[in-house]
């Protein structure tokens, strides 16, 4: 079996442990089971399994430290990882940042495992996409899809007495669907750790409606409008900020956390006082490991509170020279919301455009988080309070930073998938004015 | 597999016969429970067995048996480097790969692969302490289809311009000491002013755009709408390609595509469906005439056999259409760089790849650049920041003015050519000469947070 209870997974681990002659040495273990299912045009493309574990040996000596990696799991292999391990730290020079591994650490219990996800077999996988193909095909239209489900499990242990083991089960799903003619398309994404939430039905009919009604796009000059920005689009811009919040990188002057002279914005109101953002790894809704990779606690932090900077993730490096708590990045973040939901935003706009999916995300300046992007699949012009018609596609060229200070609105918060990280988040959809859009696009 | 006319793919990292047994079993059940969702059965271009063959990357210098000290003293001595001429924070990183890859199919192929990559590389960062500002500069370098020669450089590897160039060979050292410098040049320089401007573009820079705008949207998987859930379709389409009229871009334009080329990133004897791999017209003199393809795409180009173009990045990964090495190629006339400057009266010439991004069917993109330089009246008139260029694809190759010749010609790529799903990375090269295009629509990314 790929994946180990956690006494099989502590059994190996410790003979892992056993063959060292190290002054320290720490053994990460993790193994998965992924399934998925991919069609276009209507029709299955490919489909595949994938059983693979991993085995994670770091050796120090000293403050010189070596890490190999093996997938075989017979008594030489592992007595080999560990030697080679041995024999790439002994040929590392010193490292000044060297922090001694973790001893033992309290974790809560994790949320993150559903069976029936870790259930899910060929057929269920084909009978989702049966019912996502059927909603394309009654409205003449063109589906391609992605479903992919998988489990599996993370160990680590250290010679100085750490142990942790976690479960979890997840299911991500993304539907596309285009006219027959290629002028009109919709997207919807779902990503849940309990696969029985999942209906792919409901998601396509989403998209294909939103397919349906963008085709014969119009085109408006860019510039800057209110913008109504649904969940999957606020993830690919917010999660910017979550990669950018690193204390070390800040208080070195290199991000958009900093400010003149080795300062940093912690403490300081940078966006809209409604603006909350943090990570709950017990959260029922989007549940995350309960400890980070190195060993540490996750537990739930405040990020941004009433627009303020609050916390700043470390390194154990960074905290120790600094004197501080070692907060880890979250593995997922959640944004408070309102009350309203899309439509309830749509009916309360004069005039703005509807955004249903941002796409090709990079960082343009990271002085200032300036991202540049296109929207996709669904953008339309809302007047008075209506869907008026759809318009063609933009480039934006905006900072997330600047974004968040013209704060309008928050609707309902929902879990949603980032296109470019395959990262859960719970996220409201967003109202803003003067979001920047540079130049028009002639895809569909 | 293909069973029922459908794909299936298992894999497993437990090497013992029951365990593949079961791969394999776990493969046909996928194949034969989704062929209820297909229209049609997969139709494989026929593919003679080669029995068993091999190929080997042509390397001089196994970046494996150099000793790690002589990496990392290397690394250190770049790092030392960029900190001596005014860089405050340096990455530097050896990014070196041997693949050896197995391949058997029931044609009867039992091919065996020994590829070889590498890529140096550092990140740069200057700060101005007292404004807060900061400015980044990455190395120069190119991963290429190599051993450890690469980092071996000759004087006639080195091409002297505004800064200096490398074709084919690498020094890191010289590149992080001009690097360092140059940090703390763009946070002086001038910040652009927005506008129409012709572009002069060094092969660092260009083979990114090569990637994006011409790579991407000439795969025929994305043509046909296979990526469209995720990495997207493309703006050439089939009757484009079918009229022999379509310009794609100006005469001087004519396009490439090589899975054999020395030292690139994409070159192996077989790809990852056992077919002998070769070189093929994209693009001709500025006219759309062909695509990527794979064994079940080649009927619907006419096609009886594949064009060699399947790859999957691991053990675990099921293969698929990706891109081979698209390159530029130069232009037939004596031409320098010099002599591309010469001709520009307001302008900027760009070194490097920086930010980029481009729609889902490859109309509109931006780019950033590393290293941006004012061209006025014919000459280099110092350096620029803030730059960032937008185009339509179309309309850009056909903005295409002058192509240095071969004698410029040089090679990027990327490893992290990213497309499918579950994701798969590419590691592919794109060659090119120096290259003009007029009157293309400049930015300027300067933005305060308050």
């Amino acid at each position: 079996m790929v994946i180990l209870t956690k006494d099989e997974a502590q059994a190996l681990m410790k003979k892992v442990l056993s063959y060292s002659k190290a002054d320290e040495c720490e053994v990460n273990l993790n193994g998965n089971d992924r399934g998925n299912i991919r069609y276009a045009r209507n029709s299955v493309s490919t489909s595949g399994k994938v059983s693979q574990r991993q085995l994670v040996v770091a050796s120090a000596f000293g403050k010189k430290l070596g890490i190999a990696t093996i997938n075989e799991f017979d008594d030489a292999s592992l007595e080999k990882v560990v030697r080679r391990s041995e024999e790439l730290a002994q040929l590392a020079p010193e490292n000044p940042e060297y922090v001694p591994f973790l001893g033992p650490q309290t974790y809560a219990e994790p949320i993150t495992f559903v069976k029936a996800t870790a259930d899910v077999s060929p057929k269920l996988r084909s009978d989702f996409v049966a019912q996502s193909l059927q909603v394309a095909k009654d409205a003449k239209a063109v589906a391609a899809g992605f479903l992919e489900d998988g489990s599996g499990f993370a160990a680590m242990m250290n010679s100085k007495g750490l142990f942790a083991y976690n479960t979890s089960a997840n299911v991500n799903f993304s539907i596309t669907v285009r006219t027959e003619d290629g002028k009109g398309s919709g997207y919807a994404t779902r990503g849940y750790n309990d696969v029985t939430k999942l209906d792919t039905k409901k998601a396509t009919q989403i998209a294909t409606e939103k397919a349906v009604k963008s085709a014969t796009a119009k085109a408006i000059e860019p510039g800057k409008y209110t913008v109504i920005l649904e969940p999957a689009a606020v993830a690919v811009l917010l999660e910017n900020i979550f990669f950018d919040m690193d204390a070390r990188q800040a208080e070195e002057g290199r991000s958009s956390m900093s400010l003149p002279n080795g300062k940093t914005r912690m403490g300081e109101k940078m966006v809209d006082e409604r603006v909350n953002i943090y990570s709950d790894p017990l959260n029922p809704e989007l549940p995350t490991s309960t400890w980070s990779g190195d060993g540490r606690p996750q537990e739930k932090v405040s990020w941004i509170e009433k627009g303020v900077i609050k916390n700043l993730s470390y390194s154990r490096y960074w905290a120790q020279k600094k004197g501080v708590k070692a907060v880890p990045g979250p593995d997922g973040a959640i944004m408070e919301g309102g009350t309203k939901s899309l439509e309830e935003l749509i009916k309360g706009t004069k005039k703005g455009v509807l955004v249903t999916r941002l796409w090709y995300i990079r960082t343009v300046d990271p002085q200032t988080l300036l991202l540049t992007g296109l929207t996709r699949d669904g953008t339309f012009f809302i007047e008075n309070g209506e869907i008026k018609y759809p318009i063609k596609n933009f480039r934006f060229n905006e900072s997330p930073l600047i974004m968040l200070n013209n704060l309008e609105e928050l609707g309902k918060v929902e879990r949603t998938v980032s296109v470019e990280s395959n990262t859960n988040y719970l996220l409201p959809p967003l109202k803003i004015r003067d979001f920047t859009f540079s130049s028009l696009s002639d895809a569909v | 597999m293909i069973a029922n006319g459908s794909w299936g793919f298992a894999a497993t990292d437990v090497m013992d016969n029951d365990s593949i047994a079961r791969a394999a079993e776990q493969a046909v059940a996928i194949a034969k429970e989704n062929s209820r969702l297909l229209i049609e059965p997969v139709r494989l271009a026929p593919q003679k067995g080669y029995g068993e063959v091999s190929w080997k990357a042509p390397i001089e210098k196994n970046a494996f048996e150099v000793p790690i000290k002589e990496k990392v003293d290397l690394l250190l001595g770049v790092n030392d480097a960029a900190m001596k001429s005014g860089a405050n924070y340096i990455t530097s990183l050896l990014f070196l790969v041997n693949e050896q890859k197995y391949f058997a199919s029931t044609d009867g192929s039992y091919i065996d692969q020994d590829i070889h990559r590498i890529w140096p590389a550092f990140f740069i960062t200057k700060i101005d302490a007292a404004s807060g500002k900061f400015e980044t500069r990455n190395s120069l370098s190119a991963p290429m289809g190599m051993g450890y020669e690469y980092l071996n450089v000759r004087p006639q590897d080195k091409i002297q311009s505004v800064t200096t160039l490398y074709k084919g060979r690498y020094d890191m050292l010289e590149d992080a000491k001009a690097g360092g410098a140059q940090a703390g040049e763009k946070l002086k320089a001038k910040s652009v002013e927005a506008g129409k401007y012709d572009l002069v573009l060094d092969p660092s820079h260009l083979w990114l755009t090569i990637h994006e705008s011409t790579g991407h949207p000439t795969e025929l998987d994305r043509v046909l709408g296979y990526e469209a859930n995720f990495a997207g379709t493309s703006f050439l389409t089939l009757d484009k390609w079918e009229s022999k009229k379509f310009n794609y871009g100006s005469k001087l334009v004519n396009i490439v595509a090589d899975k054999t080329q020395v030292g690139s990133l994409g070159a192996v004897g077989y790809d990852d469906e056992g077919v002998q791999c070769g070189q093929w017209d994209i693009i001709k003199d500025g006219i759309l005439v062909n695509y990527q393809t794979i064994r079940d795409q080649a009927h619907i180009l006419g096609l009886n056999a594949s064009q060699g173009c399947c790859y999957a990045d691991n053990w675990s990964s099921v293969q698929f259409q990706r891109m081979p090495n698209i390159s530029l190629q130069p232009g037939k006339e004596k031409k320098s760089v010099d002599d591309l400057i010469k001709g520009v009266e307001k302008g900027i010439y760009i070194i490097g790849d920086g930010s980029f991004s481009i729609d889902q069917q490859r109309y509109n993109f931006q780019f950033g650049g590393q290293l941006f330089y004012e061209i006025k009246n014919g000459k280099i008139a110092g350096m620029l920041r803030d730059v960032a260029y937008q185009a339509n694809s179309q309309e850009f190759w056909n903005s295409c003015v002058g192509i240095a010749d071969a004698s410029d010609y040089r090679l990027g790529g990327a490893f992290g050519d990213g497309k499918g799903q579950p994701p798969q990375s590419n590691a592919v090269s794109h060659g090119s000469s120096t290259a003009r295009f007029n009157g293309v629509n400049v930015i300027n990314t300067a933005r305060n947070l308050g």
